[in-house]
């Protein structure tokens, strides 16, 4: 008696590899191994090919070899004989710090228009909407452009401050705003404890940081106190003075004084220079990107539902507070995840410094050492991968932070 | 939407491509078009006009090198190309010759592996300043804003020369012509620097000329000419004595008036080689025979493109000076025709 | 008592009073004023301040534009009309309109080839933007491409064609097989149109020739905002398939190929698009065949569409996992396989919730499309550093030129983020 039908064949089919749910993936993924080792095998042989039919070579020798050129703003040692390996880094500082000085403009001015584009005040905050939708429209290229060329036509040039009646004339006679930059003065010590200008600064940060701490010390005094008694004491003046008395002292015993810009020559000398090209991309970068981060503002701040600020306002909070205590914390986390974005989004547009003369990353290996030598293959590898590195570790870096400050569940 | 622009292109661009393992000469014979690299626009020397016609001095070699290999002075693509793209757009193929001012140095005829075939314009690195800020040598300026528009050995020129003059100055490198003139204009700069014959035509277009003096210093050689790939030699060939006529015909005195007069025949031997009425110059080098005419027909000999794109009588008013005959006193000396 | 209330009331009224119009402060425009403007003290500061910055700002560029000068023909002729006047030299744009528009080497007789493409693109995308339009329509956004390409391109009719003959084939096979067994339906489809256009390829230089209706134009020809809107549009509607491809690919749980994707979408994105365009310009050329050469525009589409790509990716992804789960075991339950599950039931909902974010990349990648510009391009912004601005008769007129590539992409970018906030409202289904 035949119970039920053929038992299942056991036993290894062809067709099984695409039908049976077992093998199907592991098909697809040698496929794909397969497909993708060709494909690189194949622009692989066209490359070497290539490189051989025009006699080249892949070499990063170039870097040891003095690159050469100048570079107006460095923040490390350079000089002309330096390598192409010393501008590069030169490069890199430029980059990072042009993106590092744009991410905190922009956060402060997309956080501000983001407000502010929900204020009560109609004027103000249509004129918010048109801030945002005309700087979202308009490619930013042709922002820093613009921005470049309104400072280079609108500022005086050096030239004008020379005189009997010059047309134009520094501020407070310490600051000058010139279409090459501004100069600000700058501070050093007379007599300084240490023999080095950087020592000393240290100990100015050291005796910041002291005072810190006092402050923090007083602070969870006052919470004691309240805590124990139901009246904060008021700390406000031991806070200034916790502030103040010890960097008083030390300027004063250090004898702090200011070197003032002074036009000498062809230019502004002395002072601290901050240089044209990086405020017009510095300036360029945060308005820009400031409309964007002002969105995400907007859009954080209406994520958090109305029964908070209605609550706020029951606890008997006044309008500021609300904004600051109860709604701004919590829009915060949602945030936080785009401006992320939007940071990464700095670093690679200031990529763009190119347009207006500014010796960032890919000014200078992109750019005048690409020209120099003639490597593009290596010089864009690299400048690719410098990116690919630092976008990385700022995500990763804010990825830390967003866990941070996410809500805690239990 | 239409996702499939790109494979109606890349059957065009596959079929477009076609073969070009053989030399250069007979892939642009055969594909019936010269791919010549120029600047992106460098009034004067290479820039589209209003009618968005390539014109120049440049131009004018890429021209005449398209007319004597195809006969004709149309067959030409320029492909606009940047300091940055130059070098590859020749090394991969895209273009058959770069005619773009291209400083012939060591490292980019022996590193880069390309073949420069002549120098077309001797030129050097000057610098502009305004006449208010009287300064009459390059060794006074210390410590000025000094715009360079980027693209040639600028930059290592001018940091050479400071550095051997021992002076300071801040360098504030620029890509685009217009905007470097820009930056000096508005006053951002006191100094600007690029090849005299660039500040010679930068400086004719601004609305007050004479308020700017070039400083007598010439702090480089620049010999600026046409190269071609290394190893093609056929070709190489091609492109420098394509040159060499149009230099030649000027100093033998043919010129675009009396071109078809001379082509009949005359008495002097070197004419007629050169323009194909004696020998076979034509076939030693697998043109046809009459490949110097066909050149010297678009634009007249060197002197007259000369005279026509950047002489003395255009807004960019460049005397001959070193790129003049070797008999009058210049550089320009080309080999016999024999 | 009553009485006596009654009595001592003089006047009671017999009908209601009409109701009296509200206080002065109450009503209009100065109602308006209080409440919007003046409210408290810190925001009438506010008011004040932004009236000032309002004024700042159109008492410096109003009579700059209202004096502008339209017909001269170079900018000193502008300047001796203005006569040391405050105002624009806008012939600049008469002037060079084309240029503007069009590229400088664009032959000026075939003008009408991109417009009509472009009136011919409003119809082609209107059935993808707009859902409640006939779907028969799709059969012309199926071939508005090849129409396209071949009105801007020209050239021989056969290559589009046969583009087109290889898409129908591959379509066709994969109606047939696919709907029995989805891979092989969709390998079969490739294999037929790799196959219907290397035989085409092999006969259509026979029947190639310069005879042709239109007149070819090479890439290299293209330029000036037309340049910008095709590259928009190429690369962000290829970027689509390729991104939905990749974000599949990364929720994969195939370990290889969710590799391949991840570091795909990863190493995009962490890059600036200008490096990409660097490798289109100056390496990419060394990865293909030695013997051929592709031109700078394909170069400049494919690293364009990869970087779109990965972001188009990101979106769908988030699309896809905002799905609820039970989505997912739903499909599943039904005995659907995965194509099936991802074709009917996944990637419609996850596209629909995707499409805002879609929209936002491509604005993104159309403004970054004058990054052109930097590799020798001669785009809109490219025409104007470029060729305008050092052509002796435009030297200086940055304000204008700049001005309007602004006004250009304005309108262009703030229409169509205008669509994606129409489009988001349409789509949001829960309740606030």
């Amino acid at each position: 008696m035949s119970t039920l039908s053929d038992p299942p064949k056991l036993g290894f089919r062809p067709s099984m590899l695409i039908n049976d749910t077992r093998y199907r993936s592991l098909t697809f993924q040698v496929i794909a191994a397969i497909v993708l080792a060709l494909a690189i095998w194949y622009l692989g042989n066209n490359l070497l090919q290539n490189l051989k039919a025009a006699g080249l070579n892949i070499s990063y020798g170039f870097f040891s070899t003095p690159a050469g050129y100048d570079i107006n703003q460095r923040l490390v040692e350079y000089t002309s004989q330096s390598s192409h390996a010393r501008a590069a880094l030169v490069g890199v500082l430029n980059t990072l710090l042009v993106a590092f000085l744009a991410c905190i403009t922009a956060t402060v001015l997309g956080v501000i228009a983001g407000v502010l584009r929900l204020s009560n005040n109609w004027l103000v905050s249509k004129l918010m909407m048109v801030y945002v939708e005309i700087f979202r429209n308009i490619p930013v290229l042709i922002w820093i452009i613009i921005i470049f060329t309104i400072m280079t036509a609108s500022l005086p040039a050096p030239n004008d401050f020379r005189g009997e009646d010059p047309q134009a004339s520094m501020l407070f006679s310490s600051f000058a705003f010139t279409n090459r930059g501004i100069y600000t003065p700058l501070p050093f010590f007379t007599s300084g404890i240490f023999a080095s200008a950087a020592l000393n600064w240290l100990l100015v940060i050291a005796g910041l940081g002291l005072s810190w701490l006092v402050t923090r010390r007083i602070g969870h005094w006052a919470t004691a106190r309240q805590e124990a008694t139901g009246l904060r004491p008021k700390t406000g003046l031991w806070v200034l003075a916790a502030w103040l008395l010890p960097l008083v002292l030390l300027m004063l015993v250090m004898g702090l004084s200011w070197e003032l810009p002074e036009l000498k020559g062809f230019n502004f000398q002395g002072g601290i220079k901050i240089g044209g090209p990086l405020i017009a991309l510095w300036f360029a970068l945060s308005i820009y990107t400031g409309a964007f981060i002002a969105e995400n503002v907007r859009a954080g701040i209406q994520a958090i539902s109305k029964g908070q600020t209605e609550a706020a306002a029951a606890l008997g909070l006044r309008q500021g507070r609300i904004m600051n205590l109860v709604i701004l914390p919590q829009a915060l986390r949602v945030i936080i995840p785009p401006l992320i974005s939007q940071y990464l989004n700095i670093t690679k547009n200031s990529s763009l410094a190119i347009a207006v003369g500014y010796a960032d990353i890919t000014a200078t290996l992109g750019g005048i050492t690409l020209n120099q030598t003639g490597r593009a293959i290596e010089c864009v590898l690299l400048l690719m991968l410098f990116y690919l590195t630092a976008s990385l570790l700022i995500s990763a870096g804010m990825n830390i932070y967003n866990a941070s400050i996410k809500l805690k569940e239990r | 939407m239409n996702n499939s622009v790109f494979f109606g292109a890349l059957t065009v661009a596959g079929l477009a491509a076609g073969a070009a393992a053989a030399g250069t000469l007979d892939d642009v014979k055969a594909r019936d078009k010269l791919n010549c690299g120029t600047n992106t626009g460098l009034v004067g020397f290479a820039a589209p006009n209003a009618n968005g016609e390539w014109e120049g001095f440049d131009i004018a070699v890429c021209r005449a090198v398209a007319a004597a290999v195809l006969g004709d002075s149309t067959k030409v693509e320029f492909v606009p190309t940047t300091g940055k793209t130059r070098f590859t757009a020749l090394a991969s193929g895209e273009i058959d010759v770069l005619v773009r001012n291209t400083t012939w140095t060591f490292s980019r005829d022996v590193d880069l592996k390309f073949d420069f075939v002549g120098v077309n314009y001797y030129d050097g690195q000057g610098f502009m300043v305004p006449k208010e800020l009287g300064v009459s040598s390059a060794k006074e300026l210390d410590g000025a804003t000094v715009c360079i528009q980027t693209g040639t050995t600028t930059e290592l020129n001018l940091a050479d020369f400071f550095r051997a003059n021992n002076i300071s100055y801040e360098p504030v490198p620029i890509e685009t012509e217009a905007e470097a003139q820009q930056q000096y204009l508005s006053g951002a700069c006191d100094v600007y620097t690029t090849d005299a014959s660039g500040l010679a035509a930068t400086r004719a277009t601004f609305d007050d000329p004479s308020a700017h003096v070039l400083l007598p210093e010439i702090i480089s050689k620049e010999p600026l000419g046409p190269l071609v790939r290394h190893g093609d030699s056929e070709w190489g060939d091609v492109v420098r004595w394509t040159l060499n006529a149009l230099i030649a015909a000027e100093e033998l005195g043919v010129t675009s008036a009396n071109l078809t007069e001379m082509t009949a025949g005359t008495n002097n031997p070197e004419i007629n080689r050169l323009l194909g009425t004696e020998d076979n110059l034509g076939e030693m080098i697998g043109l046809s025979a009459d490949w110097a005419v066909k050149a010297l027909s678009v634009g007249g000999n060197y002197g007259e493109i000369f005279a026509k794109n950047i002489g003395e009588n255009t807004p960019i008013g460049l005397a001959r000076g070193l790129n003049a005959q070797w008999t009058d006193g210049g550089l320009l000396y080309t080999p016999p025709f024999r | 008592m009553s009485d006596q209330t009654t009595n001592s009331i003089a006047f009671v009224a017999k009908s209601t009073i009409p109701a009296s119009p509200p206080p002065a402060r109450e009503t209009g425009v100065i109602r308006w004023l209080r409440v919007n403007l003046f409210a408290t003290p810190g925001i009438s500061i506010l008011t004040l301040v932004a009236l000032w910055a309002i004024y700042t700002v159109l008492s410096g560029v109003l009579p700059w534009i209202l004096n502008g000068v339209w017909t001269t023909d170079s900018l000193s002729e502008c300047r001796e009309v203005l006569q040391g006047k405050v105002g624009a030299c806008f012939s600049v744009l008469t002037e060079r309109w084309n240029q503007l528009l069009y590229g400088f080497k664009y032959p000026s007789d075939q003008y009408w080839r991109p417009n009509l493409a472009l009136l011919l693109f409003f119809p082609a995308a209107a059935p993808v933007l707009f859902f409640d339009l006939p779907r028969k329509l799709l059969i012309f956004t199926a071939l508005y491409p090849f129409v396209a390409f071949w009105l801007i391109w020209g050239g021989p009719v056969s290559a589009p064609l046969l583009a087109l003959a290889g898409f129908v084939a591959g379509g066709a096979v994969f109606q047939r097989f696919g709907k029995a067994n989805f891979a092989l339906g969709f390998f079969g489809g490739i294999a037929a149109a790799v196959v219907i256009w290397w035989l085409g390829a092999l006969l259509l230089p026979a029947s190639g020739g310069d005879n042709t209706l239109l007149r070819q134009v090479p890439s290299r020809d293209l330029g000036g905002f037309m340049l910008n809107m095709m590259l928009g549009i190429t690369c962000v509607s290829l970027s689509l398939p390729l991104g939905i491809a990749l974000a599949l690919g990364r929720k994969s749980d195939m370990p290889l190929i969710k590799g391949i994707c991840i570091v795909f979408i990863e190493f995009v994105r962490g890059v600036p698009l200008i490096t990409l365009l660097f490798v289109a310009s100056v390496m990419l050329s060394y990865f293909f065949p030695p013997e051929s050469t592709v031109d700078l525009f394909l170069r400049v589409v494919i690293m364009m569409t990869m970087f779109s790509a990965a972001y188009i990716a990101e979106v769908i992804r988030g699309g896809l996992a905002a799905l609820p789960k039970g989505q997912y075991e739903a499909a599943d339950s039904l005995g659907l396989d995965y194509p099936q599950a991802m074709r009917l039931i996944i990637l419609p909902q996850a596209l629909k919730i995707s499409i805002p974010g879609i929209v936002n990349v491509a604005v993104g990648l159309f403004k970054d499309t004058t990054l052109v510009s930097v590799i020798s391009m001669f785009d809109l912004v490219g025409m104007i550093r470029g060729p305008i601005l050092a052509s002796a008769d435009w030297k200086g007129v940055y304000w204008e030129l700049l001005g309007f590539a602004a006004f250009l992409f304005f309108i262009v970018c703030y229409g169509i983020s205008q669509y994606s906030q129409w489009l988001e409202r349409r789509l949001a289904t829960d309740h606030r």
